[in-house]
This record gives structure tokens, C-alpha cells and sequence, in this order.
């Protein structure tokens, strides 16, 4: 089968026509003849960007298959645009050997609608005590490349030092929940400020995140290896990252859609929707976030797509389940903070959803130019278009969206993985049994 | 006179008038309870049965010579309307001099109309001890009962539609003295 | 009133003062042989406590029974959590009984208003977490009226362990609706962040403040509970304590922060001592000012019973009204 693109802008750029066969990119030009057996989609007015990446995704699956599973979240996923998910090891049992990274890939390869890269855990159960098997799961069928503690820092500064040095023969990267334990300890729920003393929530300091963030490019340095910073959150890492950068530390960083958007003030109510770890921020830092991913300083927008069933958010504040979805709305929410404010173009949409973060994670086949002979891991998107949230149709299991109701100024219209649509008419085109 | 046509606002009695009529209870209420050498106590019911209360005693003192302690009792609690017509401020309840149990307790208000307060105000003096005897005294009943209960002692029977309310106005509480009628049922 | 009583914050002055005024009254049956009046006959209160309080919880259960309403007792510490039940299955499962109104403890912040949210009937904040605690406020501002009449430009100083003080924040946001100055004393541990946008000052210098040179005349002093398990090496990682560690000794602490007797002879003539209790003697606290003719810690006790049928009577009492109103307009 083949597609053919008609009129279609490449990352925002003059309006070409693309055909898509064999799973690649098979010819650009001007009025291309359609192949017999093509499905022609007029596409004047769309952009299209290679298929998104996204370097931080909570699929649930092995263990919370109530709140999300490999194939729901794979769907969310391509209604996204995305045409690979990095799935964190925190599920139950914890991705920490090789057999439970190629029971999520295969999951993800079963499931067919995005390449589900399993992440796997840095230390073993995610204790911070003992290394886990990185070697084992880098040399596995899901060939890890990312090893992450997500949820939990890697706090013992020996144990990261370690952990650094022992993943460079397989090319794999750090991705560090950059959280100092004793700065901001379990209970510690809000941005530690004037909003967090007033409601009298226990507070997470920025500087609990800087801190590590500091420590971390120096192990890096001293290692000679790769770190990756989680969903940075504040102003100071931001000039960390950038210092480290310009020292010519191999460091990288991801920022998520809710932090380029939403601010600590919405915590007034005390809505377990907004309790996200590192948690909102000020205006301020959301400030420091969009200018650092628009200057490059942050490489990557990663959705730390966080599913929770509705019982683990009725809680107090303090009780709730941290986190909320965002595979379905980061686009639009990347549109609305970055583009329509001029600070990224399509093209810089692209680097920092796509190019990049494949690049850091080491995904072949994303992320790459869209020129003959690529493969055709691509979305379509309606720059102009508008994506109203319905909770009620959402891919995921959960509904824990604070968007609900809300507009935004970009809608996907279709992804296609290896020239395969998955999603058109901003629909997934096989359904996915629940 | 029942059926005279009022003005809005028609003052009814004025200041005379009220003196008059407080210092003929006053008579009345010595003669009742100098059967009971004067062992009793008035009970104004907030607002203006307080100062009421305080002027009977201050003239029986001018006219018998005799103390006769004065309290008050707030009947907002006890009311059967709260749930319906909504909480309000409280009034203040003062014992007596020497307490109520064992003495004739002269409730006292300003105006006499279903019979609803006086009601509530039995309800509270039970709550506060055991008079030998419950009186009541108003400055004006105005007919309309809703439950089976009379006054003692009555400074002027008013006549009225269940559509007027009546007013009583005493320096201590409003400035001046005086009994009105208007068209329009109580506030 | 407002449907619920959440936050000292929700309270108007003219609120606040007709219950403080009505507290007065209800003040007055405590002293009576018969101490029971009828306003909720009928009625069903729930003291629904997540968080173990002997004090409040008693308080709120004499005032509910005082006025004739039924008061059941439902501890439900532990309960949601440790089952695997939502604070919201359980809430509805409370609320299913029959219930007209609602006094909730939570030892996490901002429960107590998630709770308004999910049931039908009028909730009053008993202390939630390190937020609020609204009656205790009016307790507060009842005996400092007792004392001091109308607050207006009265300086009242705060001491003690802020961060941590559900006590502290409600009494800053009710005593300025009054009228009064706060002045909140810490050490910077001890201080929420962000406290310098409050509507209060502060100071790290108790005697500079109780002898006025830090920010004027003081009218009453009101010394907070200090957790043990702040001082020292504490409970490391306490799970809500991030850090664990706020002073380094109790004696420390006395001696920065304590009533001491010496520092009961700055205050001025007219100065009551207020503490929420329970006192821990010798620490915030000496004996000499904890049992000194100005200390009204029992008459706080006293007041908690009054101001708490007041605010149940205010809004419960009439509460088919506003519907009758609508009904007939």
C-alpha cells in the first residue's frame, strides 16, 4: 500500500507532494502521479513532521493494566503523533532484567501502532542500592538504551557514578528523576512557595532538583558518559544545563508539556489533577522552560505521560497518585506555548519532539530528515487546526487530564509508521480492543 | 374601629399614651402579686421586652415601694421557625436577682400575636428553674392566636388584619415611644 | 453564613463577629444547670476524624449535643489508605448514613475542602493537616474579645512553629479580618516559605518584639505547640518533615523562643498568653506564664465549646431558609 500526500508542507516549509511506499519515503516533488493502488490525502494547509519521540512514557503494563496498558497507551500515543514511546521502568513487576524489557517490546511490537522502546531501571527493584542488569537488558531483543530510575532519584552520588560508567560500552544514556530525597522527601507535593506555605502543603524545592542536576553533569564530566535530565522543572537547572553544555558535558534534557504551561498557582484548589512530580512551578521557571527548550539549552519536550485510575487521584492532595496524561495533548500544547508565541518553528517542532530525542535515545529509523529513501515515520499536522480535549475519547484508560474541556491550536490529523497510517482523519485506523 | 381605614405608618399611641398605659400594669401587677408578698420576678423577652420589664419595675417601686427583680430571656433557640426563616443574632438571658425557682415570673413583651414566642419562652424559663407561677405581661395584643395562650396583663388590645403588623417603638431601643400600625405583614 | 466552614479566610468580619456574638451567649449556658438548648433537635453531626484529637474532637461533640443535635463519632484514622479506599468512598460512605452535617479532621492539607466537594451537606474544617483550622481561630479571637475588646489596630504576636501550624495560618487570616496585627516569631526554620507575602510580619527576635522595639506594642501573646520530633536529630525523613531537622535542641529552643517568666515581665499589663495546647511545659512554654493570671488557656477550652455551637448553630440551624426564600420569592 501506498499513501500520497498531496500539497503537504515538510516541517512548515514551501507545499510538496509526498509519497509514501515500501515504508519509505519513495518520491517528493511537484503533482506526483499517484500509484494505482494509493490512498490520496489532500494535505494542502498540513504540515508534516517526522513522527514524534517521546522519551518518557508510563504505560502501566505489567501491573496497573487498569489504569493503562501497552496497547491503550501505544493508541494515545499515535492520536498524538507519535511514532515511538519510551516505556519507564516503574511498572510492577520493575523493568530491571532483560526478560521484562522484551516482554514490554514485544508487547509493543503486538500492539503495532508506535515502537514501544522499553526504558530499563538503573538500579535493581529501583532501590538506588545495587546496579541493576544494564548490561543484560542493552544486549536483550528490546535493546535498551535508555536506563532510568524515573519516580526515584538516583541519589547515591557513588552508585550514579557507577551506574554512568558502566552503561558507556552499550552507547546508552542516564535519564535521571533529578529529586534530592532529604530536600524534598516523600510527602513533598508543591513548589516549595508562597503557594505551598499559604495551603501548607510540604514543599519541593527548586533547588532540590538543581542540586542533583549539578552534581550529575560533574559525574557526568568525570565519567566521560551520557546523562539525560528528566522533566527539568526550574530556571536554575536550565542555567546548569546550559553551563554544562557549553563546557561541552554530554548532557541532555527534556522538559514536559505541563511545565511549559501550567503554573503552581492552580494548586490553590487542592485538585490532585495538578500534583505532578517535579511539581508545577511559577510563572517564572515556566518562563526559563520555554526560552531554554527554544534556545536548544532543553532538547527535547517528553510527555511523562502519567496514567492514574480515578481512585488513585480521590485522595487529599498530599495522598494522591503523582502525574497526568499527556501523549494526546502535547502537541497542542507545544503549539500553543511555542509556536503561536514564535519561539519554535515547525522545523524547531520537529528537533525537539523528534529528531532529538531519537537521537538520545539511540532510535533508529525516527526522527530522521524527511527525504527520499527515509523511513516514513511521519505525522501530519494542522497547524491551524483546533483539538478540543473530551475526556470521554481518549485512547488512554485514565482521565487524568487537567485539559479537559480545554482547546488547543494544533490537532494531529495523521501519523504513519513505517508508512503505515495509524492514525488519519485524526482517528487511529485499526481499533484497538480494550 | 376595627374596620377605620389606616394610613400607612399611623401612629396609634404615642408617647403619653404609653406611659400611661405602662403605669397602669404597673398597678395591676402590684395588685396580683402582693397576694405573694411580692415574690416575683419580670422576665423581659429581648428586644423590647427588656426595657419594658424595666420600666414596670421601676414604677412598681414608685408606686408599692418594692424591688421586684428584672431578667431577661431570649427565646431565639427555642423558636419552631428557625429552620425555615433562618438563624439570628441572640438576645442576652439574665437570671434575676435570686433566680426564678419558687417565684411568680411576669414574662414580658411588647406585643401579643400568635403566641408562638411566648410559647418558645416557656420552653427556655424550664430550662432556667421552677417558677411557682408563669404571668405574662404585653404592652399590646393584637389578637391571632395560634396557640392556647393568654396574657395576664394587656396595656391595649389592638384589633388588627393578619395582613398589618404592628410596631412598638421605645426610647431605650428606637429613640422615641410609640405604636404603629402599617399595612404589609411583619418584616 | 457560607455552606461550609473551610478556611478562617471564608469568614467576613461581620460573620466572624456575629458568630463570635452569638458564642457569647451560648458562653453564658455553661454556666447554667441545664445545659442543653434545642436549635438541632434532630439533627445528625458527624465528627468524621482521620487524625487522632481528643481535644477538638470532645469540643465540637459537646457543642453538637448542647444544641440538641445527635453527634456520632466516626474514626476513620487510617482507614482510606491503608484499605485501598478512596478518602472519597469513604466520605460517601459516611455521607450515605444520613448525615446533616460534617466536622472533619485530616491530617492532610486541603482534604477537608476536597470533601465539601464531594458531599451534599455543610462541612466544618476541624484541622486539616498543616492548613487550617478555622475554630480554633474563633476560639482564639473570642478570648482575646474577652480580654481586650474590639481587636481593631490590636498587636497580637504569634510564636513558634509556623510552618507546621494549621493554628497559625487560620489565626493570621481571621485576626486581620478583625482588624488586629499579627506578628508571626521564628526561627527562619520554623517559617513558611513565602510568608513574607502574608498579611503579618515577622521577626526571628522575640524579645525585641515582646518589648516593642520590633514592631510596636504588643496586646497578647499567643505561643504555639512545638512537635518534639522537630528538635535535635528528630525523626530522619519524617515523611512529612523533608529534612527532619529545625532546632538543634529543645533547651536551645526555650531559650530563643520560650515564655520564659523573664520574658512574661515585657509584656505589658493588659497582655493575655494564649496556647492552643497541649503545652509542653518548660519548652514553649513556662509554668510561671502557663498558670500566671493572664494566661487564658482554660478559658479558651471554655470558649472552644461556645464559639463551636455558635458556628453549628449558624449554619445548621436555618438551614431549609434560603430555600423557603427562593420558594416564596
Amino acid at each position: 500500500m501506498s499513501v500520497l500526500l498531496r500539497g503537504v508542507a515538510p516541517l512548515g516549509g514551501p507545499a510538496v507532494d509526498v509519497l509514501l511506499e515500501g515504508g519509505v519515503i519513495a518520491e517528493i516533488g511537484a503533482s506526483l502521479a499517484a500509484p494505482a493502488d494509493a490512498e490520496v490525502i489532500d494535505a494542502a494547509g498540513l504540515v508534516l513532521l517526522p513522527g514524534f519521540v517521546d522519551l518518557h512514557t508510563h504505560l502501566r503494563e505489567p501491573g496497573r493494566e487498569d489504569a493503562e496498558t501497552i496497547a491503550t497507551g501505544s493508541a494515545a500515543a499515535a492520536l498524538g503523533g507519535f511514532t515511538a514511546v519510551h516505556a519507564m521502568a516503574n511498572t510492577d513487576p520493575i523493568a530491571d532484567t532483560a526478560e521484562m524489557v522484551e516482554q514490554v517490546y514485544r508487547l509493543g511490537q503486538l500492539a503495532g501502532l508506535v515502537d514501544v522502546r522499553p526504558v530499563g531501571a538503573v538500579s535493581r527493584g529501583l532501590a538506588g542500592e545495587r546496579l541493576a542488569e544494564i548490561g543484560n537488558m542493552a544486549r536483550s531483543a528490546a535493546a535498551v538504551r535508555v536506563f532510568s530510575d524515573d519516580g526515584h532519584c538516583v541519589h547515591d552520588a557513588l552508585l550514579m557514578r557507577r551506574a554512568l560508567e558502566y552503561l558507556k560500552p552499550f552507547d546508552a544514556v542516564l535519564a535521571q528523576h533529578a529529586q534530592d530525597p532529604r530536600l524534598a522527601g516523600e510527602g513533598s507535593c508543591a513548589h516549595e512557595g508562597e503557594v505551598s506555605g499559604r495551603l501548607g502543603l510540604p514543599g519541593w524545592p527548586a533547588v532540590a532538583e538543581e542540586s542533583i542536576v549539578a552534581r550529575d553533569v560533574m559525574l557526568t564530566e568525570h565519567t566521560g558518559s551520557r546523562l539525560h535530565v528528566c522533566h527539568v522543572s526550574t530556571a536554575g537547572s536550565v542555567e546548569v544545563i546550559r553551563w554544562a553544555k557549553a563546557r561541552g558535558i554530554a548532557v541532555s534534557a527534556e522538559v514536559t508539556p505541563h511545565h511549559l504551561l501550567l503554573t503552581c498557582d492552580l494548586l490553590a484548589g487542592y485538585d490532585p489533577i495538578y500534583k505532578v512530580n517535579p511539581p508545577l512551578r511559577p510563572a517564572e521557571d515556566v518562563a526559563a522552560l520555554q526560552a531554554g527548550l527554544a534556545d536548544g539549552t532543553i532538547d527535547a519536550v517528553a510527555t511523562d505521560h502519567a496514567p492514574h485510575a480515578a481512585h488513585d487521584k480521590d485522595h487529599a492532595f498530599g495522598d494522591a497518585a503523582f502525574g497526568m496524561l499527556g501523549l494526546q495533548t502535547a502537541i497542542g500544547v507545544v503549539a500553543e506555548t511555542m509556536v503561536a508565541t514564535g519561539l519554535l518553528d515547525w522545523a524547531g517542532v520537529a528537533d525537539r519532539m523528534s529528531v532529538r530525542p531519537a537521537a538520545i535515545g539511540r532510535v533508529g529509523g525516527h526522527g530522521r530528515p524527511i527525504e527520499v529513501g527515509e523511513p516514513a515515520n511521519l505525522t501530519l499536522v494542522d497547524p491551524a487546526g483546533s483539538y478540543l480535549v473530551d475526556v470521554d475519547t481518549l485512547a488512554s484508560r485514565s482521565r487524568n487530564t487537567p485539559f479537559a474541556g480545554r482547546t488547543f491550536p494544533a490537532a494531529v490529523v495523521a501519523t504513519f509508521l513505517r508508512g503505515r497510517p495509524t492514525v488519519l482523519d485524526a482517528a487511529l485506523v485499526e481499533v484497538v480492543p480494550a | 374601629m376595627n374596620g377605620r381605614a389606616r394610613t400607612p405608618a399611623e401612629t396609634t399611641l404615642g408617647a403619653p399614651d404609653v406611659a400611661r398605659i405602662v403605669d397602669r400594669m404597673a398597678h395591676q401587677i402590684i395588685e396580683s402579686i402582693a397576694k405573694f408578698g411580692f415574690d416575683a420576678a419580670l422576665l423581659g423577652i429581648p428586644t423590647r421586652g427588656v426595657p419594658l420589664a424595666h420600666r414596670l419595675s421601676d414604677r412598681i417601686k414608685v408606686f408599692a415601694d418594692v424591688a421586684v427583680p428584672v431578667g431577661s430571656v431570649d427565646v431565639t433557640l427555642y423558636r419552631d421557625d428557625l429552620r425555615l426563616r433562618g438563624v439570628r443574632p441572640l438576645g442576652e438571658t439574665v437570671e434575676p436577682e435570686g433566680g426564678i425557682t419558687g417565684k411568680t415570673v411576669i414574662l414580658v413583651d411588647d406585643v401579643l400575636f400568635s403566641g408562638r414566642t411566648i410559647r418558645a419562652a416557656l420552653d427556655a424559663l424550664a430550662d432556667l428553674g421552677r417558677p411557682r407561677a408563669v404571668q405574662l405581661a404585653v404592652l399590646v395584643d393584637r389578637g391571632h392566636r395560634e396557640l392556647p395562650i393568654r396574657a395576664d396583663y394587656v396595656g391595649k388590645n389592638l384589633p388588627t388584619s393578619p395582613r398589618e403588623s404592628v410596631r412598638v417603638s421605645l426610647a431605650e431601643t428606637d429613640g422615641a415611644d410609640a405604636v404603629s400600625v402599617t399595612e404589609g405583614a411583619d418584616a | 453564613m457560607s455552606r461550609h466552614l473551610l478556611s478562617a479566610g471564608d469568614l467576613s468580619s461581620d460573620e466572624a463577629i456575629a458568630i463570635l456574638d452569638a458564642a457569647k451567649q451560648m458562653h453564658a449556658i455553661q454556666t447554667r444547670e441545664v445545659k442543653k438548648l434545642p436549635p438541632l433537635r434532630g439533627r445528625t453531626i458527624v465528627n468524621l476524624f482521620f487524625e487522632d484529637s481528643t481535644r477538638t474532637r470532645s469540643s465540637f461533640e459537646i457543642a453538637g449535643k448542647w444544641l440538641s443535635a445527635d453527634v456520632i463519632n466516626v474514626s476513620a484514622k487510617g482507614s482510606s489508605m491503608s484499605k485501598g479506599e478512596s478518602l472519597r468512598d469513604t466520605v460517601l460512605t459516611v455521607a450515605a448514613l444520613g448525615v446533616d452535617a460534617l466536622v472533619v479532621r485530616h491530617n492532610a492539607s486541603g482534604a477537608v475542602q476536597r470533601i465539601a466537594g464531594w458531599v451534599s451537606c455543610p462541612v466544618i474544617n476541624a484541622g486539616d493537616g498543616t492548613h487550617e483550622h478555622p475554630t480554633q481561630a474563633l476560639l482564639d479571637a473570642y478570648s482575646l474579645r474577652e480580654r481586650l475588646g474590639d481587636l481593631t489596630d490590636r498587636h497580637v504576636v504569634i510564636v513558634g512553629d509556623i510552618t507546621h501550624s494549621r493554628v497559625a495560618r487560620s489565626n493570621v487570616l481571621l485576626l486581620t479580618t478583625l482588624g488586629a496585627r499579627v506578628t508571626l516569631v521564628a526561627p527562619p526554620t520554623l517559617l513558611p516559605a513565602g510568608v513574607g507575602a502574608w498579611e503579618c510580619a515577622t521577626s526571628w527576635d522575640l524579645d525585641a518584639v515582646l518589648t516593642g522595639k520590633a514592631a510596636g506594642d504588643v496586646d497578647a501573646v499567643m505561643m504555639l505547640r512545638v512537635q518534639r520530633e522537630r528538635m535535635g536529630g528528630g525523626l530522619p525523613g519524617g515523611a512529612r518533615d523533608p529534612g527532619g531537622v529545625f532546632v538543634p535542641t529543645e533547651r536551645e529552643y526555650a531559650i530563643g523562643y520560650g515564655l520564659s517568666p523573664a520574658r512574661l515581665d515585657l509584656l505589658a499589663e493588659h497582655a493575655p498568653i494564649l496556647h492552643p495546647g497541649p503545652m509542653n511545659r518548660g519548652l514553649e512554654i513556662s509554668s510561671v506564664a502557663a498558670d500566671s493570671a493572664r494566661s487564658m488557656v482554660l478559658d479558651q477550652v471554655q470558649a472552644g465549646v461556645a464559639v463551636r455551637m455558635a458556628v453549628l448553630y449558624r449554619m445548621l440551624a436555618g438551614v431549609d431558609a434560603p430555600a423557603l426564600a427562593e420558594a416564596s420569592a
